[in-house]
């Protein structure tokens, strides 16, 4: 009888600890995406890039960026009225 | 850099829907997902305004926020974007966002949801820039090509602007002064009162201290 009991509890031992053996990690810590280029790093295929900045500088991406979008500002190609 | 952010003057919107059409092609989206939308107020009746909405690449964002399995974020730029690999499709985002950016396609079986498709801000995602990889999960990345959003670029009436949150705040600053308009276009007036002759406004202008107080 006692040795059966010690089986029990051996089993039932074995029972919680061996299924945290197989367990896979659950965290949401960002690890599964993949990393992401940074915008200033020009594609391969240069067809489509715009000249006057060079690739992974990230200065003259922000600086081609600052002119860029002065072409949505018609103040700057026609004079203002005050 | 100032993160990129857009801003879309209402004055000049026409409910064109060039953006929406632009944003459609550049990065051929799918059925079921209007990456940008025009949203018009007081349809059809004289004084309607519009508003060209699309992701707002919030700097706290709550997409971000409930995402359970944290497929969200955020470049140098500020630009907010996702890995559609790592996405489940569960939908939080959707609930979450006030603007209803986050959407999924309608091309699915039995109304399988897919993988959640939003606005990139023209920058692409997780894939090596300008791969065809890339061009299929998340559209063209302008961004990489030195040019700014598709919508902004191509917008009829320049009423949406996109680009360096500094500079565009700047440009729409400029018209408001150009337009005569001051502070009362933001609702100061609204909010804080407007200041009378002789009569103090509603915690707005400061009272005279009595004598004898310490300054």
């Amino acid at each position: 009888m006692r040795g059966r009991v010690g089986h029990v509890m051996l089993a039932v031992l074995a029972g919680l600890v061996l299924p945290g053996c197989a367990e896979r990690p659950q965290s949401a810590d960002g690890t599964a995406r993949k990393s992401d280029q940074k915008a200033w790093h020009q594609p391969v295929n240069k067809s489509d890039v715009v000249k006057g900045w060079n690739s992974d500088d990230q200065a003259s991406w922000e600086q081609q960026m600052r002119i860029r979008v002065q072409g949505q500002n018609e103040y700057s190609r026609a004079a203002a009225k005050p | 850099m100032a993160r990129m952010k857009f801003v879309c003057d209402s004055e000049r919107c026409i409910e064109c829907n060039g953006c929406v059409t632009a944003c459609k092609a550049e990065h051929d989206v799918p059925w079921g997902v209007n990456r940008r939308r025009v949203v018009t107020l007081n349809d059809g009746i004289p004084g309607e305004k519009s508003i060209s909405v699309a992701c707002m690449h919030c700097s706290d964002a709550p997409c971000m926020a409930v995402c359970p399995v944290d497929c969200f974020y955020r470049t140098d730029e500020g630009v907010v974007l996702h890995d559609k690999d790592v996405c489940i499709g569960c939908g939080y985002c959707s609930y979450a966002c006030p603007f209803g950016a986050p959407q999924f396609p309608t091309n699915g079986q039995f109304g399988l949801r897919g993988k959640m498709d939003k606005c990139t801000f023209c920058a692409g995602g997780p894939e090596e820039n300008g791969s065809e990889a890339e061009f299929e999960k998340y559209g063209r990345n302008r961004l990489s090509e030195g040019k700014l959003p598709a919508c902004a670029e191509m917008c009829s009436t320049k009423a949406l602007l996109g680009g360096d949150g500094d500079v565009v705040a700047d440009i729409f600053r400029n018209r408001v002064l150009v337009r005569g308009k001051g502070s009362e276009v933001w609702g100061w007036g609204t909010a804080y009162g407007k200041p009378t002759q002789g009569a103090p406004s509603g915690g707005a202008a400061p009272q005279p201290k009595a004598e004898g107080t310490k300054s």
